[in-house]
Parts: C-alpha cells; sequence; structure tokens
C-alpha cells in the first residue's frame, strides 16, 4: 500500500532535513521551500526506485547507525595501526559472504557499510548467487570475518527492512 | 571564545589530519591495488569526520545560531566514498580479468 502524498516518507523526512541542515538557516521561508522539496522530489525520483523495501524497524535503524558509527571509530584505529606496522604482516584476501537477505537495496546498504568500516572493501554483488565479495586488508581467519559481517550488519539489515 | 571549546577543536582538527595522513601513508606503503584502496576509503570516515565535526562546533560557538552544513557534507561523504571504492575495485577486478585470459 503507497501513500498518495507521501510515498516515501523515510525519503522526504531525510531531504527536509538535509535542506534545513544545508541552508542553515531555520527562516520559515527556508523551511517552506525544504519541505515542497520534500513533498515533490520523491514523486519524481520514485521511478528509479521501482520497489525500495520498507523500513520496518525504524528504531533499530537508529540504533545500528549508533553501533556503525562506534565500530568505525575503532576500525580506523586498527587499520591505522597497520598501515603504519610491517606490511609483510599482512594477510590481505578476497572473502565471499553468502547472502541470507535477497533484497537489491538492503545488499547495497550492506555493501557501503562493509566499505565504509575500516579494513574491508565490498568489491561485487553477485546476485545471481547472492554472494558479497570483500576485499579485506588483514584476515588471517576469513570465516570469523565472514561470521562477524553476517552477525554484526546483515542480521540488523534484514530486520530493519524485513526481507 | 571558550577555552574549552577551543580545546575540543583543536584536538578534532588535529585528530582528523592524523587520519587523513595516515590514509595517505597506506596509500605509499602498502603493496598492491586492492590494499591501497583501503588507505583513501578510510581517510574520508575519521579524517574528514573529525574534521567536519571541528568546522561545526568552531561555527556554532562564534556565531549565532547552529551551523550544521557539516552534517550534510559528511553524509554525502559517507554516501559516495563506498560508490567510488566499488568501482574502482570493479575495475581493476576486470582489468586483471583480462590481462589474465590475455596470458592464456
Amino acid at each position: 500500500m503507497k501513500h498518495r502524498l507521501l510515498p516515501r516518507p523515510a525519503l522526504s523526512v531525510t531531504l527536509f532535513l538535509l535542506w534545513a541542515a544545508l541552508s542553515n538557516a531555520a527562516s520559515a521561508g527556508m523551511l517552506l521551500l525544504g519541505a515542497l522539496l520534500a513533498l515533490l522530489l520523491p514523486h519524481i525520483v520514485s521511478s528509479f526506485w521501482p520497489d525500495a523495501p520498507r523500513l520496518a524497524r525504524p528504531s533499530l535503524a537508529i540504533r545500528f547507525a549508533g553501533r556503525i558509527a562506534w565500530d568505525m571509530l575503532l576500525a580506523n584505529w586498527a587499520v591505522a595501526r597497520r598501515v603504519v606496522g610491517p606490511v609483510s604482516a599482512l594477510h590481505p584476501a578476497f572473502v565471499e559472504v553468502p547472502l541470507d537477505l535477497r533484497d537489491p537495496f538492503a545488499a547495497t546498504v550492506l555493501g557501503s557499510i562493509v566499505s565504509l568500516t575500516p579494513g574491508t572493501v565490498s568489491i561485487d554483488v553477485d546476485r545471481e548467487r547472492w554472494v558479497l565479495q570483500v576485499h579485506a586488508l588483514d584476515a588471517p581467519d576469513p570465516d570469523a570475518l565472514i561470521r562477524q559481517i553476517k552477525q554484526h550488519y546483515e542480521t540488523p539489515i534484514r530486520e530493519i527492512f524485513a526481507c | 571564545m571558550n577555552p574549552f571549546i577551543e580545546f575540543v577543536v583543536a584536538s578534532l582538527i588535529v585528530v582528523g589530519a592524523l587520519f587523513a595522513l595516515l590514509g595517505s601513508v597506506g596509500l605509499a606503503r602498502l603493496p598492491d591495488f586492492f590494499t591501497r584502496l583501503h588507505g583513501p576509503t578510510k581517510a574520508t570516515t575519521l579524517g574528514v569526520g573529525a574534521m567536519v565535526l571541528a568546522s561545526a562546533l568552531y561555527f556554532t560557538a562564534m556565531r549565532d545560531g547552529v551551523s550544521l552544513h557539516e552534517i550534510a557534507v559528511m553524509m554525502f561523504l559517507f554516501i559516495t566514498a563506498p560508490v567510488s571504492a566499488h568501482l574502482l575495485a570493479k575495475a581493476a577486478l576486470h582489468r586483471q580479468r583480462r590481462e589474465a585470459d590475455k596470458a592464456q
């Protein structure tokens, strides 16, 4: 079921907040313009997103964002140490993470998170086999990395988007 | 300006610069394309994150009202950095495969 006026409420809210942040001023005119954009833009881009999943649990999404921020801090530190340390001690590896989710948008979100958390870059999402190909800077134990990505990131994403 | 805020802003700038530097060090030291890819994509997260936070804090303290441009900068960076890294990696993989095919 789609709401006629607001086809994507989450996108509208994000656009409005982004506009408020960019204009940096809370004048009534600017906010009105932002509200207008937040109403119109989702209609204009809706054809690019034929079936984006529903945000099933917004509260979990916010908590999840907080945890990613914390993970990024820790992992930045870990990568910084490895970059300065001896290069020969690194174990770079290509790792294939088998996915349980079956939604292109959720897979993109997962891939972006994997790329943003230091030490891993997502290379490819194979949508035939549903495998996320990841390059790890230092993965002495690839199975542990796969478990970590699945438990830490994939499971919450599946709950958030209900897919 | 309040000396405490001044101290926080200064530390954030130093931390941000340090991580940007480490990203470049990684680019120079790491042995191959795929490991090098990790340096610059990561410098954006903590390096730019800390600097942008410092900017938001500084301009909020200096002027009336809150400065929120910086949040938008951070959001755009966090959305675009994985995409560029992904495309670079894909292109490299593609070239590697083509060269392997040629060698056979």
